[in-house]
């Protein structure tokens, strides 16, 4: 791709797709994420980061070379590797004495850091170590979030955002119903976040809806929220900013009884009725000896199937 | 009697109805928030912190989340089910969590100058086939692009017309036609770019480009001569330069024999004018007589008066007379500067 005073020029048909992709749509996909191993890591964090990886494939980019970066300092090295790769949510391992097993979850926008949560994991279960069998890569997990301070803490509000976005899949307009296999639990208490993953087994029930049994699976994580840094009121209202044609237009004059059938209205100009262009009857037109006769003059409607 | 069997009836169906549902029923204070859209359950209710020991930990958080997951399924299958392929799909409403986006949403780009003009002229776009058939080849081709059905550069044979010069080369003027056409087409694409994003780019001759033909660089460096605060009054000229010629305002003329109820409009206003007695006033040379005047006055008394007041006087003389002169003048017409080498 050829670049001269700003403008970047595509010289092959590939690379203009490969660019149009890349531009601002008015709905968008999936978001694809980066997970970045820091300057330090250790073991913990190593195979942390590798599950969350296997959660999140193939959306996702796992840089497992060590880099230096301080995401609370600089964050200009996150958004080069942003805009380098079209990520727009970041996972970022570290350890080192001062925060140990450190994992900060964030997000982008326009290729800006708008959220970043730091949380430090004390207790952690990896893929390796639960012998089940796994969902299939790529299902929509179910996401359940459980606790007051969700609800009433505003940083915990807006975490409760962030993982929604990190671990929703893509938007769908309709699943599967026996796919449901997968789901997220998050816990929060006291200052601590408990993450489990569980697959779900429909049991016969007595009726339609079936009896769920939870087992076991996936990565389990004890978070402890440590630093954060969240997005400004109006940096955070124009993130949700919507485009004009996103918004469905409402048909109007179209409304359902309640049979189901549809019906609709019509506005009508003001007609007058003496005008009105109607079928023609030969047999009624008015003869000239019946002028002043006694032929009754009336309005003949008929239906379509004739007479 | 026949009462006491129908309320016996109607209570074991009750008590049937709680067993089915008892698989799937679960109690909870608060109701949960779902949103299913994004697959996703929100539980309000407070944790009992007494149970959330150590050793019973797992056990805890494992029944809470299948209680919750439960709920969300019973949601879940509340929602339209449709048959796609024989495989029972629910459709799923649009997600209530407000989520950001990535990217600001696009503007709406301006359009090119042949969507201008074309929404002008009122014209619409015509939908054409994809293959045309080619006589030549005897087969259907593309419109255009490789292997295109009319493709003159792609000739083996080339009358020489009556008019050319018969040492011409027939095939290289064709070749040279089409590269010029695709040049001339990025150029405009790259000019429909750049006016969509607004930078400006440099007008003929003044963009660096490898090479450059001798009118353009005569072009910039004239450019550049008067691209000074007097208008290239002052610059000197190089060895052997020449001060251009024509600098200045042009005039034009009208053509010899033109439009003759116009020609005869304006020689009737001519004569009219001479005829009439009194003197026409141009409004700019009354303006600038007037402000002359003042200036002239207002210098002969600052050289009668002592230097301090002189130079007071002298400033509210040159006040009043801007400030005169701009009560005076109409709307519109201005002071025109005063430029010895004409406007460009």
């Amino acid at each position: 791709m050829a670049h001269r005073d700003g403008i970047v020029k595509a010289k092959t048909r590939r690379s203009k797709r490969f660019l149009q992709s890349r531009e601002p749509k008015l709905t968008e996909g999936q978001k694809s994420s980066m997970i970045i191993r820091g300057g330090n890591s250790s073991e913990t964090v190593s195979q942390a980061l590798k599950d969350v990886y296997a959660l999140k494939k193939p959306n996702a980019v796992l840089y497992k070379r060590k880099n230096m970066v301080r995401p609370f300092d600089d964050s200009t090295a996150l958004e080069f590797f942003s805009k380098k790769s079209d990520c727009s949510l970041f996972l970022f391992g570290s350890h080192n004495k001062k925060r140990p097993n450190n994992l900060i979850f964030g997000r982008m926008f326009d290729f800006h850091v708008l959220d970043m949560f730091e949380l430090g994991i004390e207790r952690f279960v990896s893929l390796r170590d639960v012998k089940t069998d796994t969902c299939p890569e790529g299902t929509k997990p179910l996401l359940v979030f459980a606790g007051e301070l969700f609800e009433t803490d505003r940083e915990h509000q807006r975490l409760r955002n962030l993982l929604t976005d990190f671990f929703c899949g893509p938007r769908v307009s309709a699943v599967r119903l026996a796919g449901l296999e997968h789901v997220l639990h998050f816990t929060a208490l006291e200052g601590k976040i408990y993450m489990r993953s569980y697959k779900v087994l429909l049991k016969k029930s007595g009726c339609r809806t079936p009896r769920i049994q939870l087992q076991d699976m996936g990565p389990s994580f004890d978070f402890v929220m440590r630093r954060n840094h969240m997005a400004s009121d109006d940096l955070y209202k124009t993130a949700h900013r919507q485009p004009r044609g996103v918004k469905p237009k409402k048909k109007k004059n179209i409304s359902h009884d309640a049979f189901g059938t549809r019906l609709g209205r019509l506005h009508m100009q003001k007609q007058d009725l003496d005008k009105l262009q109607t079928r023609k009857m030969k047999g009624l037109r008015k003869r000239r000896g019946d002028r002043g006769g006694a032929a009754a003059r009336g309005f003949f409607f008929t239906d379509s199937s004739g007479f | 009697m026949a009462s006491c069997s129908i309320e016996d009836v109607l209570a074991k169906a009750e008590r049937d109805e709680a067993e089915k549902l008892k698989g799937i029923t679960v109690n909870k204070e608060l109701d949960l928030e779902f949103d299913p859209g994004n697959l996703l359950a929100f539980d309000k209710n407070r944790i009992d912190t007494r149970e959330f020991k150590d050793n019973k930990r797992e056990d805890f958080i494992r029944s809470l989340a299948r209680d919750n997951t439960q709920l969300l399924i019973n949601e879940m299958w509340k929602l339209p089910t449709e048959r796609v392929e024989e495989i029972i799909v629910a459709k799923l409403p649009d997600p209530s969590t407000p989520l950001p986006r990535e990217k600001p949403a696009p503007k709406p780009k301006p359009p090119t100058k042949w969507e201008q003009f074309a929404k002008l002229k009122g014209i619409q776009k015509k939908k054409k086939t994809n293959l045309v058939w080619d006589e030549v080849h005897k087969e259907w081709r593309r419109r255009w692009g490789y292997k295109r059905a009319k493709d003159d550069t792609k000739e083996w044979l080339i009358e020489v017309p009556e008019n050319a010069d018969p040492s011409e080369h027939q095939f290289a003027k064709r070749n040279k036609a089409k590269k010029e056409r695709v040049a001339k087409n990025e150029y405009n694409r790259l000019k429909n770019i750049a006016r969509a994003q607004k930078i400006k780019v440099p007008g003929m001759g003044l963009a660096p480009t490898p090479r450059q033909p001798k009118a353009e660089l005569a072009q910039a460096v004239n450019v550049a001569k008067i691209s000074t605060a007097s208008v290239g009054k002052f610059q000197d000229n190089l060895p052997k330069e020449k001060t251009p010629k024509n600098t200045g305002k042009k005039r034009k003329f009208q053509p010899l024999i033109g439009d003759f109820s116009s020609e005869k409009q304006k020689q009737l206003d001519l004569l009219k004018v001479m005829d009439s007695k009194k003197p026409r006033l141009d409004i700019t040379k009354a303006v600038n007589k007037q402000m002359r005047e003042e200036d002239r006055e207002s210098a002969q008394k600052s050289k009668k008066g002592f230097g301090k007041k002189g130079r007071r006087g002298n400033m509210s003389g040159k006040g009043k007379g801007k400030a005169g002169g701009k009560g005076k003048a109409p709307k519109g017409k201005g002071r025109k500067p005063h430029m010895k080498q004409g406007k460009r």
